[in-house]
């Protein structure tokens, strides 16, 4: 299959401190791959580094075959590219409504129209609604964001991707910041995306990890230090070693 | 019981809209009227503050809704009355509609070119990057002496009769209704141009850009054409004002009038046009009235009313009611 996110040899420093060193990753259609990685390892650097808001020192970014390592943000997204944040970026004095719906209008190509409401677009609003609706949000649909609980708001937040339409999606942490028992409403909505679509996860909560993903890569200190499977990033050793130092090692010989 | 307001159906919430709107203009025709009424030998006055309000429509546009930080607005203003007033008086465009064009025409020119530079920065040196701009187009009018007569204004300007029938009158009555049509044909068109997506579109920037650009939606093209539209304004502001006084002086083009109109905004609430509208009434009646009383020390008096607003009213007069109506729905 042919790989929709082409990521070669990505560097990117800060000063002295390297936060991509040659990270190379590809993600096929249907992908459901998980990130994962100590606090530091440049996961959101490289997530960044991949939408756009970063610029890269060096190496290449491709999607669906096209280089898109010079284009800005705005540009990727045009071409596919969606992501969500992992502290959610929303507007918080407007509605969940507005949101889908500008997002709608964006793929419409209609966001910048300076006459008519979208609330007169009927197939805007239906298309709203029913995105709204697949993620139980019709009850917020009216409400000002900063009346809808968090946990809601991070609905939203797929709730907006979703309504992108992308070809490849990238989730920094969707279920950060919510109870552990309310994860399992992010998990549903996960699981019912499109399944031609590529995702990559960020994600902390390992039993999330390995009920998600198909496929887990493992970053440490900038670098990719693993791309396998969830069975056999249990019992890596290179991973065991990043996430717990020698410490493991040192338990395990004991 | 505590119970949400249902929602109508689309028709009924478009209904609504209409509603509002036609409130909105049935209010300001009212005002007008009593301002007719009330202050039959003020109509200069009054014309003035209409120009000025048309400055804090603009204003509102890229601060109260966009949240772009300037100190500079005036620009926009002065561009629009210096080419209406440069044209009339030297160029022989003394149609009053013909001089709105030509200022609004300007004004957008000098919107384009003000969000070009400003838009290159964020927050505060957005603030900085707008006072310089006001400062040099301020300095520019004043050396350019023989085409904008410096710091003697330019004088000269001779309106013909509007429509060649409704001459402009010694008492002001033709000047203030036709500012008033003029206010109320831009109100209009501004609630009608914000809400459509690319108001939304602007609110949406205030609160979050990232979130806009990754959306797909450029955040300084939006901005830009924002600020096209708030030169617009502006710039018919500058051209009513060059059309009424008959003149157009340095101070139209100042930092003064850019904070002004800022304190205007203040008062009366950001982010909405009746903010703009009631912030601008309640600054010139107030400075009107209490220069009246005390020449000297007004301004410290324009600062209490300020401070006053800010601490007690944060989200300004308007704001102010807004929460009163909403507490009483809302136990």
């Amino acid at each position: 299959m042919t790989a929709l996110l082409e990521v070669t040899a990505l560097r990117k420093r800060f000063g002295g401190l390297v936060v991509a060193n040659d990270v190379s990753l590809s993600l096929a259609a249907g992908d459901r791959t998980a990130l994962i990685g100590p606090n530091g390892a440049g996961k959101t650097t490289l997530v960044n580094l991949i939408t756009g808001h970063l610029r890269p020192d060096g190496g290449r970014v491709a999607l669906a075959g096209d280089d898109i390592t010079r284009l800005g943000p705005t540009g990727r997204v045009h071409r596919g590219l969606a992501r969500s944040f992992q502290v959610t970026r929303l507007f918080p004095s407007m509605t969940a409504e507005e949101h889908v719906a500008l997002a709608l209008l964006q793929r419409a190509g209609k966001a910048e129209r300076m006459l008519g409401n979208y609330r007169r677009m009927p197939d805007i609003v239906e298309a709203a609604h029913a995105i709204l609706g697949e993620l139980d949000l019709l009850g917020d649909a009216q409400s000002a964001v900063r009346q809808i609980p968090y946990g809601r708001q991070r609905m939203l937040e797929i709730a907006i991707v979703k309504a992108m339409r992308p070809k490849v999606l990238l989730l920094d942490e969707p279920a950060a910041g919510i109870s552990h028992g309310d994860t399992h409403l992010i998990e549903a909505t996960i699981n019912n995306l499109d399944p031609g679509l590529a995702v990559l996860m960020i994600e902390h909560d390992m039993d999330f990890v390995f009920r998600f993903a198909r496929r887990v890569i493992v970053m440490a200190s900038g670098k990719v230090i693993f791309d396998g499977t969830p069975q056999e990033v249990q019992r890596s050793p290179e991973v065991r070693s990043a996430y717990l130092g020698s410490y493991a090692d040192d338990r395990g010989a004991a | 019981m505590n119970v949400i307001p249902q929602r109508h159906g689309e028709a009924g919430l478009l209904d609504h809209e209409y509603v509002r709107d036609a409130i909105f203009v049935a209010a300001l025709l009212a005002a007008a009227y009593v301002g007719f009424l009330v202050m039959p030998n003020m109509l200069a006055l009054l014309t003035r503050m209409i120009s000025i309000m048309l400055l804090v429509l603009a204003l509102d546009l890229v601060t109260g809704y966009a949240g772009v930080a300037t100190l500079g607005h005036a620009t926009l203003f002065g561009a629009g009355a210096y080419a209406a007033g440069i044209g009339a008086s030297q160029y022989g465009v003394t149609d009053p509609l013909l001089m709105l064009a030509v200022g609004a025409a300007a004004g957008a020119v000098a919107g384009l070119v003000c969000g070009a530079v400003i838009l290159r920065g964020r927050g505060l040196t957005q603030l900085v990057l707008s006072i310089a701009i006001v400062q040099l187009a301020h300095e520019a009018a004043n050396k350019g002496s023989s085409i904008t007569g410096g710091s003697d204004g330019l004088s000269g300007i001779a309106p013909d009769p509007l429509f060649g029938m409704f001459r402009f009158d010694l008492f002001g009555r033709t000047a203030f209704w036709f500012a008033v049509a003029l206010v109320v044909l831009v109100v209009v068109a501004l609630r009608v141009v914000m809400r459509s997506p690319f108001g939304m579109l602007c609110r949406g920037i205030k609160e979050d850009p990232v979130r806009i650009q990754s959306m797909g939606i450029s955040v300084n093209g939006t901005l830009l054409r924002l600020y096209l539209i708030s030169g617009v304004v502006a710039g018919l502001g500058g051209a009513l004002s060059a059309i009424s006084t008959r003149v157009v002086g340095l101070d139209s083009l100042s930092f003064d009038l850019s904070a002004n109109a800022l304190v205007m905004l203040v008062l009366g609430g950001v982010g909405n046009l009746a903010g703009a509208v009631v912030g601008t009434v309640i600054f010139v009646l107030f400075e009107n009235q209490v220069s009246v009383i005390s020449p000297f020390h007004w301004l410290i008096l324009v600062g209490l009313l300020l401070v006053a607003v800010v601490l007690f009213a944060p989200s300004g007069v308007t704001g102010l009611f807004a929460r009163l109506f909403t507490t009483r729905q809302r136990p």
